[in-house]
């Protein structure tokens, strides 16, 4: 058995190495090449919809729809990234951020909540972040005292709250939940955009049965989003997440506030789950406590590990897989459960590092091992 | 008085570690701390550093009272660890390491400067600049965790165990960096339970037994003392 693992351990290794020196390649190429392609690609996103692409396309629902999920589910793990990738906290009920930004926009923005005043997507939005980043200082405040595990079970707690709290509070409207969810503007695509398959001017840009404008949306901001991220990984503050993720002690004996960051990285996480939930469920115009079950929250999470933690490419990847294969393969949909479980675990023995890892994180998990090895 | 702890306990849920320490260190000198496995000597090191609360008793250093004083503001004040088993950052390079030890310095130029003399000081850092810390051998890896505590040109550093897991040419060397260190103007406080080498180097020495300090005296006083030389010399 050992023998097998071992040999499979190092075929991945081959691959690794080729992976990377894929990365390094790409990395040599001339600027003007790599900004070239990454437009292209930017490009190649936008247009999606309009592309009729056979093998990818989804038979059983509407594509455009998939698309919207995928980037949602995207800022969802770009979000979560920030927690577990880039600080190093396991956090398991991030849905709860999820849903406080959606009721937030639901609360303020629809004209069936207990909330009188009816305020337009644009205000709601903002107030939505601030108020999940809130909750993210509420929930960090007297958790983040606690490592590891302990942090985890705290979380995993707190999203079921959010939950239970939806489910029987009167601003939620209890299991009835919220309808009238504001779309994010009431304006009609222009004559000049006509030429796009599937939009028609004069019709809605954001509707629920033409979903081509939060696909735009969701997208845009999945790329400021991925590009704010990217920059504060490479200010003081990355610095700062990545000294405690890899030790905390070590970290702390530096002079990293250790303390303050971490609760920075829980209020900026919570901030782009509140984004994301607020963004889901102006597309649903529904909103109900049923969306945010732990299971969800769980294959977050995982969709981040798999996909490789630390690396927003990777997170990306892991979360368009977890949003788009049940979708591909409907008949499968009912054990994403299962098949993602099983995932975790093959990929936690041969590939702890993810599928497109962060090559920090990859170091740090060997020294993990080999510390472990030496029974530390 | 640089430093001093006056009867300081610190506990482990309802476990006392420390029964109420109390030493000083002076500027200028190199103190040692010894005494055997659980003896409470890294406990002593953690709360100085501010790793671990302290129950009762006080902490003074460079005439300040740090007894509660967060571990990260103790940077500022001019405290700084190697921590107990080096604590090397795995993923940063060896580089990024040292500039983490400059996490709390705002002088560029400076930095650099400290940069330099790390790498003047331990020219093996040099040659492995752009590895992964994690990926060095135990001696490189003490190297850097002494190099980088001096990086935040503390006034006081705290040296945890410098000397494990290191070929005895190794260590040799190691504590002749830290004398060196020390007469460049850093105070050192040292825990070691490599007793011979550090109290031959040190100015002067506390030996801790199960949480108490239960001899002190002058490095070569208690390389001499009978009954130092048997629990910790190893000859009779």
């Amino acid at each position: 058995m050992m023998a097998v693992l071992d040999s499979a351990r190092k075929a991945d290794e081959g691959r690794v190495r080729a992976v990377t020196g894929l990365r390094d390649r790409w990395a040599n190429l001339p600027y003007g090449w790599r900004i070239s392609v990454l437009f292209a690609f930017i490009i190649f996103l936008y247009a999606l919809p309009g592309l009729e692409i056979p093998l990818i396309s989804t038979p059983d629902t509407d594509f455009t729809s998939v698309l919207f999920l995928c980037a949602v589910y995207v800022l969802v793990a770009v979000g979560l990234n920030v927690v577990i990738g880039l600080a190093g906290l396991l956090d398991l009920g991030y849905i709860g951020f999820y849903a406080v930004g959606a009721y937030t926009v639901a609360i303020l923005g629809s004209p069936n909540s207990p909330v009188v005043i009816q305020f337009p997507w644009v205000v709601c939005v903002p107030i939505a972040i601030a108020v999940t980043m809130v909750s993210g200082v509420i929930l960090g405040w007297p958790t983040l005292r606690l490592r590891g595990d302990y942090l985890a079970i705290v979380t995993l707690g707190f999203g079921e709250i959010i939950r239970v709290f939806a489910l029987n509070s009167d601003i939620t409207n209890g299991n009835r939940g919220i309808t009238g969810v504001p779309v994010p503007s009431e304006g009609t695509w222009p004559e000049w955009m006509d030429w796009f398959p599937g939009i028609t001017a004069g019709r809605p840009i954001f509707s629920v049965s033409n979903v081509i404008g939060f696909y735009w949306l969701a997208l845009t901001l999945v790329f400021i989003c991925m590009l704010g991220v990217r920059r504060l990984e490479r200010s003081r503050v990355g610095r700062s997440w990545l000294a405690i993720r890899e030790d905390e002690d070590a970290a702390e004996v530096m002079g990293v506030p250790t303390f303050k960051y971490k609760l920075w990285a829980f209020a900026i996480g919570a901030a782009l789950g509140g984004l994301s939930g607020a963004l889901f469920f102006s597309k649903q115009t529904f909103i109900n406590a049923q969306g945010f079950d732990l299971f969800t929250s769980i294959l977050w999470v995982a969709a981040v590990v798999i996909g490789g933690a630390g690396n927003q490419l990777g997170v990306a990847l892991g979360a368009i897989l977890l949003a788009y294969l049940p979708e591909r393969f409907r008949e499968f949909a009912d054990y994403r459960l299962l098949i993602f479980g099983v995932a975790l675990i093959v990929m936690t023995i041969f590939r702890p590092q993810g599928l497109l890892p962060s090559r920090r994180r990859k170091v740090e998990l060997e020294d993990r091992a080999k510390e472990g090895a030496v029974g530390e | 008085m640089l430093l001093e702890l006056d009867n300081v306990t610190v506990s482990y849920g309802r476990i006392e570690a420390l029964h109420g320490i109390s030493l000083t260190v002076g500027e200028g000198e190199i103190v040692a701390l010894i005494g055997a496995n659980g003896a409470g000597k890294s406990t002593t090191m953690r709360a100085i550093s501010g790793l671990r609360p302290v129950g009762q008793g006080k902490i003074h250093f460079d005439g300040q009272d740090i007894t509660k004083m967060r571990a990260d503001l103790r940077v500022i004040r001019g405290v700084s660890q190697s921590p107990e088993g080096r604590g090397i950052f795995p993923g940063m390079t060896v580089r990024e390491n040292l500039e983490m030890g400059a996490y709390t310095r705002r002088v560029r130029a400076e930095v650099d400067e400290d940069l330099q003399r790390a790498f003047d000081l331990f020219p093996r850092l040099k040659e492995r600049e752009k590895q992964a810390g994690g990926t060095l051998s135990g001696g490189e890896q003490q190297m850097l965790a002494v190099g980088r505590a001096l990086m935040s040109r503390p006034k006081l550093l705290l040296l945890d165990e410098p000397s494990m897991g290191l070929a005895p040419m190794l260590i040799q060397q190691i504590f002749d960096i830290i004398v060196e260190i020390n007469q460049q103007g850093t105070t050192v406080l040292l825990v070691e339970q490599n007793a011979q080498q550090a109290l031959s180097r040190a100015h002067r020495a506390y030996v801790l037994e199960t949480g108490r300090i239960v001899k002190e005296g002058s490095g070569n006083d208690l390389l001499t003392d009978p009954a130092v030389k048997d629990a910790y010399l190893g000859v009779a």
